[in-house]
């Protein structure tokens, strides 16, 4: 394929890739943001597929076997785990406005210059192979494309080319906005679609080699059978080299939080916490899908090129091409590009933005002569230095490429990166989990990590190239054989990879945590230490709770971020603060220790937070704060959101208790109304027997020559009368008693025949007048109840004197039954009189129903008998109810429980 | 006490039979024709067909309440000049003053002396 065609489409690809990011921010600034979805936010944390898993992964599958697999399982298992963990690491950097990784490690232990400059230095040594193994895959992918062999010993190589090309190109994309916290969401897009080609692209790929080139799946496996070190390659390793997985998927466990592009897409360009839910879910997903062919173009690469000598590295792209398929081929290529550039624009961006705000900003900041010189060109200072930055580490990568990486596979260098980044995380998960971490233990840790790293890692890198003596592999550095790089102090048995991170992390942790323990932090420290652990407590009032006490005077700090942030943004920023904290604004006067946090923070998004610290602390008076009052000043913070939230809730129960209290009160008045109206029922029941034998009595005192049977007629009226209310007074005194539950019962077991059979005796005399036909039936061998005898007699009197007066005149028939139901004793008592009415069947229970209801004859009684009856057999737990057929009569009913052992009997 | 011919016609309405007693006893001791109503309805019935002079009347009654009846007596042309006097237990202010309002001549509370009562009807109708 001509060489010009492949850099042309190259640079189309990236001039594409420009044009969406362009259009994305664009969108953006629209206010229809792309990026804030969590799709997207999935997809650009597959920026983690680079390279190295495009091409990389096929010829480990090809060499090693399934051990390509354990840089996803880490992944994988990580990613549940981000909730707890990145999800924390996410809110702290949103909150303190933190930028890179080694703005997050100094920040946390006191805003520590040297100490951001170590993890600087890490990163970039550390990813510098890693961006150079990139270099290289584009490279070689265009040789194998084009047939043109890199001149090797030319200086401007293609690859360097292609190196300054992303480089201006990163320079144009990543530069363009000062702020790092500022998110690219331009960038993000286009990793997004990025990550969407590269997926598509291999798996159309693997389809291709699997169902166009062989038949499928089976056919594949079938064929590989027959090659000679097949079962190896697709069984797991057993000859005792488990701790290899252990250590990759540790490895990658740690790599997917911790390098740099990682936490540039996850961490810093993350929109919104949430879209943590679906990634946690989406990227393993994404991860799962990019392996599945990559064993069958391995297998498949192995049995066509079983006598060339081609880079297994390059079996995605060769397989096509050896078939003809240029358009496939070509593809393909980009589909690598894609995964090539992504990760050098991330990792470039971030690099630049740490070493810019952790080794040459605290230069710049804190030497007085520069600062007081170029203090108005700081802006174009600091924008220059990242585009320096950024070439910079372009150029150092291609010269690894040219010099180391050239020997090395691209796992085995991606491999040596992935251990330095773990030399961060003791630092970051004690940091944001274990309150007394110090700087001193981070540091202890950290250097002393990075330079076993480098001892047991790089160091017989540049052996392997020549840059030293081979001796030092062999006998070990001046012949001291314990401080052989791969067994050092004697440890054998271990791959290299294995060896080198198990002394790092051994010493880094076992370091971090030991002089942590034998170290004091400082109030700054304790502060930030606070804020990372407990950050779901303090994000919310962080710029309420202010740990700093000193003078500084506005004007001052004005001119700060006017210098680092431009006239134009300082006076925006300072209007969003005084929209936030209402209040008199003295222009000249002293700043308010919010302010001064505020500008911190502002400062922090541009420059970082150790040169924010040192460019603040340059025009504050500060004084030292003790520790006790860091703690003191972070609870009372605590404690008034505390309170707040106590007086919600106060106020809630207060308002609730309001209810409730004019709930109480309607029914209390509602119940005061129904004993006005109770009371109005009483007397007025009471005054007419009253007025009847008042006026009785009358009469016959004053006529004394009444004839004797008026007079028998008179007296025989007042006796009833009298008789009358005092029924009257003994049922509503009854009634009163039920009603306030002073009632007692007297409880004994009875059988329910007698009460009845007592109840009849007492009326018989009114039901032979009346010439009514009584029936009563009752079941023989019913069970026991509990009941109170005479109050039992006292509802069934009631009920039978009912059946008599509203029984059929003529022809009147009372049928008393008895009998055992469901567990109850039931009892009926069934009239054939003119019935009730539906509507009135439950009211008839209600006190002085008659008297409300006059329409109803009212021969005798109080109106109470009913009300008394219910409020008695529901004391006795159990229920009374009527059903009628009007003109036919009514039956009513009670039922009350068995005595169940009784029953049994 | 009064001539003979010109014996008054009293209506008692009450559905209280206990209180009907004494009323009806009273009133024909002392020469009036009594005639008694158990209830509203019936009282009506009663006004219209004998045109009593004087009615004494519940007010506390099933179907047609007293102050209804008297109201009724009221605006009837026939019954003009005849009195009405309200024997109730209803014995609130603003239930007598509903009596008066409805145009009562008399309103006595239960209980109630039969004495007292029949001196009343006796100014009634002679004054």
């Amino acid at each position: 394929m001509n060489y010009w065609v492949v850099i042309g489409v190259s640079f189309c690809y990236l001039a594409l890739l420009f044009g969406l990011a362009w259009w994305a921010e664009r969108r953006s600034a629209a206010g229809r943001s792309l990026v804030s979805n969590p799709y997207i936010y999935a997809l650009s944390m597959a920026v983690y597929c680079t390279a190295w898993t495009y091409y990389g992964s096929v010829g480990r599958a090809a060499t090693s076997g399934m051990e390509y697999l354990a840089i996803y399982i880490g992944p994988t298992l990580m990613a549940p785990l981000w909730w707890v963990v990145l999800r924390k690491i996410i809110r702290i950097c949103k909150v303190q406005r933190i930028t890179t990784i080694a703005d997050f490690i100094s920040s946390r232990y006191g805003k520590h210059v040297t100490l951001g400059s170590i993890v600087t230095i890490i990163c970039v040594l550390g990813i510098i192979p890693y961006i150079s193994i990139q270099l290289k895959a584009i490279a070689s992918s265009l040789t194998i494309l084009t047939g043109k062999v890199s001149e090797t010993e030319v200086f401007p190589d293609t690859s360097f080319f292609i190196a300054i090309g992303l480089g201006l190109f990163t320079i144009v994309y990543g530069t363009r906005h000062l702020e790092a916290t500022e998110r690219h969401e331009g960038m993000v897009t286009a990793i997004a679609f990025e990550s969407v080609l590269k997926l598509v692209v291999f798996i159309v790929a693997g389809l291709f080699v699997t169902y166009g080139v062989f038949n499928g799946f089976g056919d594949i496996m079938q064929q590989a059978a027959q090659l000679p070190d097949f079962e190896e390659l697709i069984t797991v390793n057993n000859d005792g080299n488990y701790s290899q997985w252990f250590w990759m998927v540790v490895l990658s466990m740690l790599a997917i939080l911790f390098l740099p592009r990682q936490f540039q897409v996850a961490v810093v360009e993350n929109v919104n916490e949430l879209h943590l839910n679906k990634a946690m879910w989406l990227f393993p997903l994404y991860l799962f899908a990019i392996n599945i062919f990559v064993l069958p173009i391995a297998l498949g690469g192995n049995l066509l090129f079983a006598d060339a000598t081609i880079d297994a590295d390059l079996y995605v792209l060769a397989i096509p091409l050896s078939e003809g398929q240029s358009i496939l081929s070509l593809l393909i290529y980009l589909g690598g590009f894609s995964a090539a550039t992504s990760m050098v624009i991330v990792s470039v961006i971030a690099l630049s933005v740490m070493m810019s705000n952790n080794l040459i900003m605290p230069v710049l900041v804190s030497v007085p002569a520069i600062k007081n010189r170029y203090s108005n060109k700081l802006t174009l200072i600091l924008v220059n230095s990242r585009r320096f930055c950024i070439l910079l580490v372009l150029v150092l990568a291609y010269l690894y490429y040219k010099y180391v990486a050239e020997y090395y596979s691209l796992v085995e260098v991606g491999l040596v990166s992935f251990a330095a980044v773990a030399q961060f995380a003791p630092a970051i998960i004690g940091g944001i989990f274990w309150k007394e971490g110090t700087r001193y233990g981070a540091l202890a840790g950290t250097i002393v990590g990075a330079i076993l790293w480098f001892y047991t890692l790089v160091v017989p890198s540049m052996v392997g190239v020549g840059m030293l003596p081979e001796t030092i592999l062999n006998d070990g550095p001046f012949g001291i054989t314990l401080l052989k790089p791969f067994e050092l102090f004697g440890l054998q048995g271990m791959d290299y990879i294995s060896h080198a991170m198990f002394w790092s992390m051994f010493l880094n942790v076992g370091l971090y945590i030991g002089v942590s323990l034998l170290t004091r932090q400082t109030s700054q420290e304790r502060n930030q230490a606070e804020v990372f652990v407990d950050i779901f407590k303090y994000s919310t009032i962080f710029e309420s709770s202010i740990v700093w006490k000193g003078t500084a005077y506005i004007p001052d700090i004005k001119s700060l971020l006017v210098n680092f942030l431009g006239k134009r943004r300082a006076e925006t920023a300072m209007k969003a603060y005084h929209r936030k904290y209402p209040g008199p604004i003295d222009e000249t006067g002293k700043a308010d220790p919010k302010l001064v946090t505020y500008a911190e923070k502002l400062l922090a998004g541009v420059i970082g937070t150790s040169s924010a610290r040192i460019m603040v602390s340059s025009v504050v008076k500060e004084e030292e704060i003790s520790i006790d009052e860091v703690l003191n000043i972070l609870k009372e913070s605590q404690q008034l959101i505390s309170i707040n939230n106590e007086l919600r809730r106060k106020s809630m129960e207060l308002r609730k208790a309001t209810e409730q209290l004019r709930t109480a009160n309607e029914r209390l008045k509602h119940t005061d109304e129904l004993k006005d109206e109770f009371l109005s029922t009483v007397t007025h029941e009471l005054r007419t027997p009253l007025t009847s034998i008042r006026a009785l009595s009358e009469i016959l005192y004053d006529n004394p020559g009444m004839e004797r049977e008026d007079q028998e007629h008179f007296l025989h009226t007042i006796v009833k009368e009298a008789e009358r209310l005092t029924r009257l007074i003994t049922q509503v005194l009854d009634l009163e008693r039920f009603d306030s539950g002073k009632q007692r019962l007297h409880l004994q077991p009875l059988q329910i025949k007698d009460v009845i059979s007592e109840s009849v005796d007492a009326l018989k005399q009114l039901v032979q007048e009346k010439n009514i036909d009584l029936v009563v039936d009752v079941q023989q061998n019913l069970p026991d109840v509990l009941g109170d005898r005479d109050r039992l007699i006292q509802v069934m009197v009631n009920l039978i004197s009912n059946a008599i007066k509203f029984c059929n005149p003529e022809q009147g028939r009372i049928i008393v039954s008895g009998y055992f139901i469901d567990g109850d004793v039931k009892v009926n008592v069934a009239d054939n009189g003119k019935g009730i009415a539906p509507d009135m069947q439950k009211q008839i229970f209600d006190k002085f129903y008659q008297a409300h209801n006059q329409n109803l004859l009212k021969p005798e009684g109080s109106g109470l008998g009913l009300a008394i009856s219910k409020r008695i057999i529901e004391t006795h737990q159990g229920r009374i109810w009527v059903e009628s057929e009007p003109g036919k009569g009514s039956r009513f009913s009670f039922v009350l429980p068995a005595k169940v052992a009784a029953a049994a009997t | 006490m009064k001539k003979q011919n010109e014996k008054l016609k009293v209506l008692v309405v009450d559905d209280a039979p206990s209180i009907l007693l004494p009323l009806e006893f009273m009133m024909r001791k002392n020469g009036y024709d009594v005639f008694v109503a158990r209830n509203g309805t019936e009282a009506i019935e009663s006004v219209n067909k004998e045109l009593p002079q004087v009615v004494i009347l519940d007010i506390m009654m099933p179907d047609v309440d007293g102050y209804e009846v008297c109201q009724y007596i009221r605006s009837k042309k026939e019954m003009e000049g005849a009195k009405v006097i309200f024997l109730t237990a209803k014995s609130k202010d603003v239930d007598i003053q509903k009596g008066y309002e409805v145009g009562a001549d008399l309103y006595v509370t239960k209980p109630f002396s039969p004495r007292y009562l029949l001196e009343k009807i006796q100014e009634l109708t002679e004054g």
